[in-house]
């Protein structure tokens, strides 16, 4: 290619962009195809899938039964026989009536088999809390897929990563977790961050998974995050960077594999470490994250590490207790205060 | 029927559309003019029942607060007829701390020990748990019994078979009620669902099965009294479906797009054509009418006064209640 364009600033929303990958993939690879509830006229309750069943027919973008179990051990299946299922379990939460053929099944076949037996599918899911959906329909929970080995995890937070991460997730010959939060999705009918809609490449790309990206530098403290506190975190950094403090956030993007390198290399620029997880706060990501800095070079940290997650509690569903235990803007930044000394 | 029991189940009927009618003003009211779900009053999502009312009204008449009764993500209809306490109720949907659930729980998650209530937001869970209290009752050598309700979606889940096999192995005093209101969100039952009639389920798992085609409140009345006099006598569950309607989306917001029956639903709006029934049969009139929907509305009003009187929880307070 000789041709060189103008980069693309055509903006699409980050369900949109997730839209785009699958199609791109659909066209271009017959062995793709989608289930789940709600995925066919209904687009996806979160806009996963919008448009997906009049482009390519009941064939190929299936509406199921609510059985998870049989849906999600049937993509296994076709999986196993080399197709490229993508399955839709529509919230996370609902994971406890299906979890069996996920971690038992769909992520250990390949090790059981000696890796003669891949399993190259996609489970697609909404992750996340902020708008009073209760205690089983706001959880994250991405610390409970990627603590049990045999799965890739994805957790995009920008509408370009979120189409790149999608097409590197079918073309992976393994089975990939990836989960979108509803507040990144641009959705007309939720409070919406402004950079949830924001400029996609039109052809085809792979972001690669287990790949941090460093979204904003800076040299005072690394907060490292995923997802919606992404948003929250540059936020944040935007509004200290006016008192003198100068924040690094790095989007991890994939919790497995996780980038322990890009992490190591920013705590060592900065010094502190603040990791943000919309998850629960122990025995998860975070805890992670601090034990892989504290494990390979612990002298980087000029302070303590901090951590802002879920305080081991359910979500709550009135307004002020949600926010209250949510890691908010006003947590970080707290945080990140404290921990500078300001 | 009774002229008292049919007078008692409009009654209810009217009680519960009056009580959803004033939640959808409440919750729309400041969602405006742009559809948030997160913000106002009433946040999240909202499952009405309009349109269900004859199920609820129809079993609920035959249980005192000392049987129990699992209910869904669309749970107000059950809540009501079952008798949970209306202003604790309302205060949960509200988020505030007169709330059964002191603002934890929300609109599909309200628990009332008081008259063995409760309902989940994940679909079928509260199948096995039935099991589980009318094994309770049955140990206790009570005649209480457990009532499970779920849509028909929630029928091709694994929990909904896995209560039933049980139910029956153990000759538990439940009975399984299917509203069967022809959608799961947007999927039809025809494209859900191996069979058109769920009650002929109940016979793989060895148990009577019915279903009411008609959705109403008297037909359902009839029917859930030989399954609840059944299990009351100790002969074990069964399996009762009720072909209803949704009257409104799946949720609030829902446009309903994907529906295909849309045109003829408000003629089938059960409480109308109740109410013509009773008319025809000399026992309803205009007064009649009036005076039932007054009482019912007083209520309503005083629920959602006691509702938005009550104060929103401390946000100190978010870390209470994880352990007993
Ligand atoms: C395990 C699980 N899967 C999916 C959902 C999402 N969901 C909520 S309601 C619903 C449809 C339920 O249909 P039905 O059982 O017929 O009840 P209805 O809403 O019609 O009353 C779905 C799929 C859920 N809450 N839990």
């Amino acid at each position: 290619m000789t041709v060189t364009e103008a980069p693309s600033r055509r903006k699409l929303s980050t369900a949109k962009a997730m839209v785009e990958g699958i199609a791109q993939e659909m066209e271009r690879d017959p062995s793709v195809f989608l289930l789940g509830e709600d995925v066919g006229s209904y687009g996806g309750i979160f806009s996963s899938t919008t448009g997906l069943l009049d482009r390519f027919g009941p064939q190929r973008v299936m509406d199921t039964p609510i059985s998870e179990t049989g849906f999600i051990g049937a993509a296994i299946g076709a999986a196993v026989e080399g197709m490229r299922p993508i399955a839709e379990l529509m919230f996370a939460d609902f994971f406890g009536v299906c979890m069996d053929q996920i971690y038992n099944h769909m992520a250990k076949i390949h090790f059981e088999s000696g890796g003669n037996v891949k399993v190259p599918m996609v489970i697609t899911t909404a992750v996340g809390g902020g708008y009073s959906d209760g205690a089983q329909h706001s959880q994250c929970l991405w610390g409970t897929f990627a603590h049990l080995p045999g799965m890739k995890v994805v957790v995009p937070s920008t509408p370009a990563d979120a189409k790149g991460l999608m097409i590197s997730a079918i073309r992976d010959d393994n089975p990939v977790v990836y989960m979108f939060h509803k507040g990144v999705m641009g959705l007309p009918w939720m409070a919406k961050n402004p950079r949830s809609v924001a400029p996609v490449p039109e052809e085809e790309y792979e972001v690669p998974i287990g790949k941090a990206s460093v979204v904003r530098q800076g040299r005072d403290v690394s907060i490292v995050t995923l997802s919606l506190s992404v948003h929250h975190a540059l936020d944040v950094a935007d509004e200290l960077a006016g008192d003198g403090i100068e924040c690094e956030v790095v989007d991890l993007r994939s919790l497995v594999p996780m980038d322990t390198d890009t992490i190591l290399e920013s705590v060592a620029r900065t010094g502190r470490l603040v990791v943000v997880d919309e998850d629960y706060l122990s025995f998860g990501l975070s805890g992670e994250v601090v034990a892989r800095v504290a494990e390979r070079d612990p002298s980087v940290l000029k302070a303590p590490p901090a951590r802002v997650a879920v305080p081991d509690v359910p979500i709550p569903y009135a307004r002020s207790l949600e926010y209250a235990v949510l890691p908010t803007h006003a947590r970080i930044r707290a945080a990140v205060e404290e921990m500078v000394g300001a | 029927m009774e002229p008292q029991v049919r007078a008692d189940l409009y009654d209810m009927m009217v009680l519960i559309r009056t009580f959803e009618e004033a939640i959808l003003r409440e919750y729309h009211a400041d969602k405006k003019p742009v559809f948030d779900i997160g913000a106002g009053a009433i946040p999240g999502e909202m499952h009405l029942s309009a349109g269900q009312e004859p199920v609820a009204a129809g079993v609920c008449a035959h249980l005192t607060g000392d049987d129990a009764v699992t209910a869904t993500h669309r749970p107000h209809h059950f809540a009501i007829a079952h008798g949970v306490d209306l202003r604790r109720m309302t205060a949960e949907i509200f988020g505030r701390v007169d709330g059964l659930g002191k603002g934890r729980g929300g609109h599909m998650h309200l628990f009332d020990p008081n008259v063995h209530f409760s309902c989940s937001g994940i679909i079928a869970e509260g199948y096995p748990p039935a099991v589980g209290q009318a094994l309770a009752f049955q140990r206790k050598s009570t005649d209480r019994i457990a009532v499970a309700v779920t849509g028909e979606g929630a029928a091709n889940q694994g929990g909904f078979h896995e209560a039933l096999n049980l139910a029956s192995l153990w000759k538990l005093p439940v009975v399984f009620v299917i509203e069967d209101n022809d959608w799961g969100i947007s999927v039809p039952r025809s494209a859900s669902t191996c069979v058109t009639s769920n009650a002929v389920r109940a016979a793989g798992y060895d148990m009577p099965g019915e279903r009411v085609e008609d959705n109403s409140v008297e037909a359902v009345h009839e029917a859930a009294g030989k399954a609840i006099a059944r299990a009351r006598a100790g002969e074990g569950p069964s399996l009762l479906e009720v072909h209803t309607l949704r009257l409104w989306g799946h949720f609030e917001g829902d446009a309903q797009a994907y529906r295909t029956d849309l045109e003829g639903v408000p003629g089938r709006d059960p409480i109308p054509t109740f109410e013509a029934s009773l008319r025809a049969d000399g026992l309803l009139d205009d007064d009649g009418m009036r005076a039932a929907r007054e009482r019912a509305q007083q209520r309503v009003e005083d629920a959602i006064a006691f509702a938005k009187n009550s104060p929103q929880p401390e946000p100190a307070s978010a870390l209470e209640y994880v352990f007993a």
